[in-house]
Formats: C-alpha cells, structure tokens, sequence
C-alpha cells in the first residue's frame, strides 16, 4: 500500500495540493491509525493531513475520487454448461493463467493483474500526451499479451481450433481496450496538471497588451498569479516595521545602563515602538490607449487592494475618481467592470487626472506613502503637468510607475513617459507577469528608498 | 514526535476517543452537533497529536468545536485571542522586572557580606560565580496562554482564537511550539510540555496563512450546514424549540443563504434568532413576526433591504 499511497501523492501533486515530505509522513501515520476499511473515514483522514485550504480540500475530493475509483472490467463469464472455455486450445494455453481468465471472463482476477502489470511497466510515470499508446503497450506485454497471441496462432493451426482462438481474439480486443482506459485514467491523474503548469509558464510570459489580450481561459489564472504577486508586494511592505513596542521595560538594555551607575537602574529603558505602517496609493490608467493591458492592470488594482490594509484606488481616463468602494464591495471581475463602465476607454488626460488628484486627495500622501502609477505616460498632447508630479514626488516616500509599453516607445508620439520618469524613484515596463514578478522581487527592494 | 497517543486523555476518556462515531455522540453530549468531517478531523488531531487549523466563516462554530472539546475532555481550556500587534511578552512569558531590580538590589546589599572571607579577587569571584544565578529564573517569569498551556501538566486545549489577525511574525513564532511543544527562552533554555497540548488554531481568512505554519497543522474547513444537521443544532442549542417551527425557521434560514447576501447567516445567527423567537412566544413563522426580528438574522442593512419584500415569498418555499 506504500507504493499506492505515494502515488496518490504525486497525483495530487499535479491536481496542486502541495503535499510536502512532513505532511506525506503524517498521511502515513493518518492511515496507520484509521485503517482502509472505511472509505469514508479513510477519505476525511487523509484530507485533513494533506489539504490545507478550502480550494485544495475541492482539488483532494476530485483527485481522491478519480484514484480510488476502479471501473469494474466489462467481461462477462461464458454461458453457463458449455464445457470447459479451454477446449480446443494449443497445450501451451493450459500453462497461461491469462488466457484462462480471459476465457472464464474472471473481471476481478484479470483487474487485478492489470494494476500489478502496471506496476511493473510504471503506467504511473506518465508525462505527455503522446506516451500513451507505448504504455498501453508496454501494459499488455507485461500481462502477457505475446503468449495470448501466440496461443492463437496456434489454435488456428489446430484442427477445430479457429472457434476457441476466436473467442480469445475477441478477449483480447477487450483486454486492449480496457488496458487503454486505464493509461488514459492515469494520464488524467498524473499529467494533466503539468500541462496546467505549462500554460501558467506560457501565461508569464504573455504580453499582456497583444493582440485579443488575456484568453478568458487564462483569466482565472492571471487573477491567480496576479493576487500571488501582489501579496508578496505586500508582504513586503508590512515587513518593513521597525521592532519592539511601548510600555515594557527592556531588562536587558536597562542593566546594562546601570553599570556606570554603580547597578542603581537609573536610566529605565522602554521597549520603544515606532510602527512605521506604510501605505500605499495606486493611480490607475483605464483610457483607450491602455485598452488591452487595462484589464490585468485593474487586476493588479484589485489584487492589491485586496492584500494590503492601507490601500487607496483611484483610476482615471479623462478625469479621476477614487475607486476604493467599487474594489472593496465588488467581486474582481464586476470591479473591473464597473470601473470600465464608469470612466474606461475615454480620452487620456493626465494633466487634468493629476490636477483631480492634487486638488481632492493629495492630503493622504505623506511621508510614509508609495505611490504607484500603472499607464502608459500617453497624454493626448495635453499639458502633462510636471509641476504637479514633482508635488507628489516630493510629499511621498516613493513614486513608482509601471507602464506597459518598452522602453524604446516611451519618447515617441504623444508618450511624456520619458517626462514623467524623471519624478518617479522606480520606472518600469511591466508587460508580463514575468516583469511584473521581477520588479516586484527585485527592483522594489533595492530602489525603494525607506 | 512519537506516534503515541496521549496517555492522559486515554486515561481520562477511554471510550470516546475509541472511534469516530464515539467523538460525535461524545459531542452531541456536550451539546456540539458535529458532522463527520468534523469529528473525524478532530480524531486524527488526538491521535496523531497536531494542532488543528479550523477555517470558515463567522459563526460557523469554529471557536465553539473547541469549548466543546475541552468540555468533553474535561481539561482545562487556555485561550488566547490573537490581534495586530500581539507579541511574545503577552502571548508566552514576560519577566517580572519589578522583581528583578529588588532583586538586584537585594544582592548588593548582600554581595558585600558574602564576599568579605574570600582571601583575594580571584576567590571572590569564584564565590560569586559560585551563588546561584536566580535572577533569569522560573520564579521571576510571568507565564502567558502559550507557556501556561505548555506547563499544565495533565494537558488541556489551547485555543489561539483568529490567528490570522496577527502579524506574520507572530505566526512565524508559533511554528516551534506548534511542532515541537516547547518553547525556547533566550535566558533559560527549553521549556517543554510533559504533555502535549491540544491545540486548535481558528481563522477567518482575513489573510492567508503561511504554508509552514498550515504544514503543521492539519486542516479543517467548516462549512455552513446542511438543513438537516443544522435542524439538529437547533434542537440541541435551543432546547424549548418546537419541531415544526425548528423545521419551518430552519428552511428559511436556508432559503436566506441561496440569496446574494453580503453576510449569509450562519449557524449562530440561526441560534440567536431560535431563541428570539422562543422569547417572542412565536410557535410558527408569519411574515410580521419574521420582519421585526430580521436584525437577528442579517447585519448589513443592504441585506436587511433586499430580504424584506421577499420575506412572504421565501416564507410559502417548502423547506429544503
């Protein structure tokens, strides 16, 4: 059964339950004690060991049951009082337990050397779609399939033979046919989830402002990823507290001062606090030049606004409004809807956006604050304000700015990113999830000055 | 860790913890309705002797499925309440430095009588070094939840209630007495538990915990009932209930969480309002009654708005 367990986590494994090593010795132990017996509880057991979320607990039912299930094979056993099945039969037939089984249509004896010979041809080590007609082979060798065919071709030469080797033929074709169910199930369980990863790699690596954008397939995924990244902004954010806390005495530091004083605790330290709670401003780009990158980057918005406690939302396309409450009531894809509806896909005017947003919220920027700016610099020719930029760079902590285009576009046409970047601390492409990974993994925590 | 069961809930409960089915009527005794995945997590947590991360909504029963247990074990129960900015001083130890400094004190006085026959400077600091160090000792530690839970000899069920509203250096610190039961003190060394606490984590998902601390823990994820186990809830919570309207007020209760809400009512919402209405003398469900006490049930006002015309129509559905 060890054999089983372990390839039951591999299946899971490729369903996205992380099973690690610790958790796989606790499913061990889970099972020690709890027994096969009851399926039921055999099934909760291990799900409380291995599935650790609520999604994955879905994942474990679906894996679990797509395991454990064994199709019952559909052979029949002959009708009853026509003599022995093996009449007619080469010799040779009498020695292979195969042909006996096929014969007598024994389903659970020929399941069972099914999963052994699968054991034996490693059916479970499947990868790719294509292996799947050489492991059904190798899976009917391994049950003896040569000898099966030989014992025919034998019969044929037999006198009043043909009868009996066309019934094994005709086992055999169903012995094929369910050897050949039982790799694509297999396939299922143990390759399907690699092509899932396959897919998130090729998604990373997308650029998200191509032709027809995101497939809606991958929208899911993106939000997936996207809300992985954006905690880790986060994270990172919140990490940066400066330790300790009010109101308790440091011992430590306290005895160490109250040398010079002859032991006398004279100088009492306290366990000072400065909670240095950053947050965090995030101005989005939905106009029509941001068309096909607007909807990952209102992802990124709602992902964000999601992970981090102090977050303010606003997006703009010919003016701008704060879009905290759409992010906060609204499930992702209504937000990005709603936020589309009401200001998406106008004129591009980033002078007035910027004037809306220095004359109504330019109070909540202060010395703790990051503000980000997702677009792409592209003003229709309008004053781009500059005056106001260097306002907010210099009320702010930082001022990052991640556009979708190259760099190699930001001077042309009516782009002023190349205007705009001297004011921010960090300026980036940001076109894939990939970039979007990177910048968050690295260029935030060298550039970011704190 | 050994694969050992502990041997004084064994001692104490012999016949509960024999078997699942066992944990769920030993609960109903103690007036928790468990489902099955519920007791058998919670069997799995005794024996394999891990701490137990219980997740789901507000009102599900999480924090009550421990009360319940400590009851049914008759071991004491030692809750801590996580929030923002909760540290090691008030969740494990915290010197008595008040204390301390007497102690400090104390010494000196006495420092110069007990040195006063030591020959040269070496002897007397080998006196000195020869006087037991008390002053980082056991008497001077202030014991908090989590080094209470670890001291109490005969076990007891430590419940560390919403730990996701504390900060992830808080949860880090968890991990070592989480895995190990013991907690290391810079001055002292290792305090271990003789007996391993049970221990339940609670969450509400207000963020996502990290992968170490949920590889410690085994997993439980309560969902809103079904109607018949939540009838049965009902019945045990609220004794004086009548069956038809438990029937009636469960049905609506449920017709309630198949409608967009902003909070769905859970099991202690339909608790609350059995007992509002036993106190209104109601014996069956008509709309006025219903609409006075909706507060009971839903706490947005939006909610409130949207269910009210409905309450007819949602009162004539036949209960599921």
């Amino acid at each position: 059964m060890q054999g089983a367990l372990e390839d039951f986590f591999r299946a899971l494994r490729a369903a996205d339950v992380k099973v690690s090593p610790a958790e796989a010795i606790d499913a061990h132990r889970t099972v020690e004690k709890v027994g096969f017996a009851d399926r039921e509880l055999f099934k909760d057991a291990l799900c409380a060991t291995l599935a650790k979320t609520s999604d994955e607990v879905i994942r474990f039912d679906e894996t679990f049951e797509t395991f454990f299930r064994r199709d019952e094979l559909s052979f029949e056993p002959p009708p009853q009082g026509e003599g022995d099945p093996m009449e007619g039969l080469p010799e040779e037939a009498e020695a292979s337990e195969l042909a006996r089984m096929l014969l007598e249509g024994d389903a659970s004896g020929l399941a069972q050397a099914m999963e052994e010979a699968a054991q034996r041809a490693q059916v479970s080590q499947i990868r790719l779609t294509t292996q799947r007609s050489r492991l059904t082979r190798r899976l009917l060798e391994e049950m003896g399939l040569a000898q099966i065919e030989s014992i025919i071709a034998n019969a044929r030469k037999l006198e009043g033979g043909g009868d009996a080797a066309d019934r094994l033929e005709a086992g055999k074709r169903r012995l094929a046919q369910e050897a050949q169910r039982y790799v694509e199930r297999q396939h299922e369980l143990y390759a399907s989830g690699s092509g899932k990863m396959l897919r998130e790699e090729m998604l990373a690596r997308k650029a998200l402002n191509a032709d027809g954008g995101i497939d809606p397939i991958d929208q899911a995924m993106m939000q997936a990823l996207v809300k992985k990244m954006a905690k880790r902004l986060a994270d990172r954010y919140s990490r940066r507290r400066n330790r300790a806390r009010k109101g308790h005495m440091d011992i430590r530091r306290t005895l160490r001062k109250s040398m010079p004083y002859g032991g006398m605790p004279f100088e009492i330290i306290w366990k000072t606090q400065k909670i240095d709670k950053p947050s965090i401003i995030c101005i989005c780009d939905v106009s029509k030049s941001v068309a096909a990158a607007a909807q990952f980057l209102l992802t990124f918005l709602y992902s964000l606004n999601e992970v981090v406690d102090r977050m303010e939302a606003y997006a703009f396309s010919g003016r701008l409004i704060s879009v905290n409450d759409i992010l906060d009531d609204e499930h992702v894809d209504g937000a990005i809807f709603q936020v589309l509806r009401k200001i998406g896909f106008q004129q591009t005017d980033y002078g007035k956006s910027l004037e809306d947003f220095c004359e109504n919220h330019l109070d909540s920027v202060d010395r703790h604050t990051t503000v980000i700016f997702l677009g792409d610099g592209r003003s229709n020719y309008a004053d781009p304000r500059l005056d106001l930029m260097a306002t907010i760079q210099n009320r702010a902590r930082s001022v990052i700015w991640l556009n979708p285009e190259p760099e190699s576009y930001w001077s042309q046409g009516d782009s002023v990113m190349y205007r705009y970047e001297r004011f921010c601390h960090v300026a980036k492409t940001c076109n894939t999830l990939g970039q979007l990974e990177r910048i968050i993994e690295d260029v935030l925590r060298t550039y970011v000055p704190h | 860790m050994t694969a050992t069961s502990p041997a004084a809930i064994k001692a104490a409960q012999p016949d509960v913890l024999s078997s699942v089915d066992a944990l769920i009527e030993g609960l109903a005794g103690v007036g928790y309705i468990a489902s099955r995945r519920i007791a058998t997590a919670l069997y799995m947590a005794i024996h394999l002797q891990k701490p137990i991360l219980v997740e789901g909504s507000a009102g599900v029963g999480k924090t009550e499925l421990a009360l319940s247990t400590a009851k049914l074990l008759g071991q004491p129960l030692i809750r801590m309440q996580c929030y923002e900015g909760l540290d090691e001083s008030k969740a494990l130890y915290e010197w008595k430095y008040g204390k301390q400094l007497l102690y400090t004190q104390i010494l000196k006085d006495r420092m110069g009588a007990a040195l006063s026959d030591a020959q040269d400077m070496d002897a007397a600091m080998e006196r000195l070094h020869g006087i037991g160090d008390l002053f980082f000792s056991e008497p001077f530690l202030e014991p908090r939840p989590l080094m209470k839970a670890l001291k109490e000899d005969d076990g007891c069920v430590l419940l560390i209630d919403e730990i996701d509203k504390s900060d992830e250096a808080f949860e880090a610190f968890l991990l070592e007495v989480l895995s190990a039961y013991q907690v290391s003190i810079p001055e002292l060394g290792v305090i271990e538990a003789k007996t391993p606490p049970l221990v339940f984590l609670t969450s509400n998902n207000i963020r996502d915990l990290g992968d170490a601390l949920k590889r410690r823990c085994l997993h439980l994820h309560i969902p809103l009932p079904d109607a018949d186990l939540e009838r049965k809830i009902v019945a045990s919570r609220v004794p004086g209930v009548e069956q038809t309207l438990t029937t009636s007020l469960v049905g609506f209760v449920q017709s309630l969480r198949t409608l967009d809400l902003r909070k769905s009512p859970s099991i202690s919402e339909t608790v609350d309002w059995a007992r509002a209405l036993i106190l209104l003398n109601a014996d069956s469900l008509n709309p006025e009654i219903v609409r006075d006490t909706l507060n009971v049930l839903l706490k947005f006002e939006p909610d409130i708005a949207a269910v009210e015309p409905q309450i007819s129509e949602l009162l004539r559905r036949p209960a599921a």
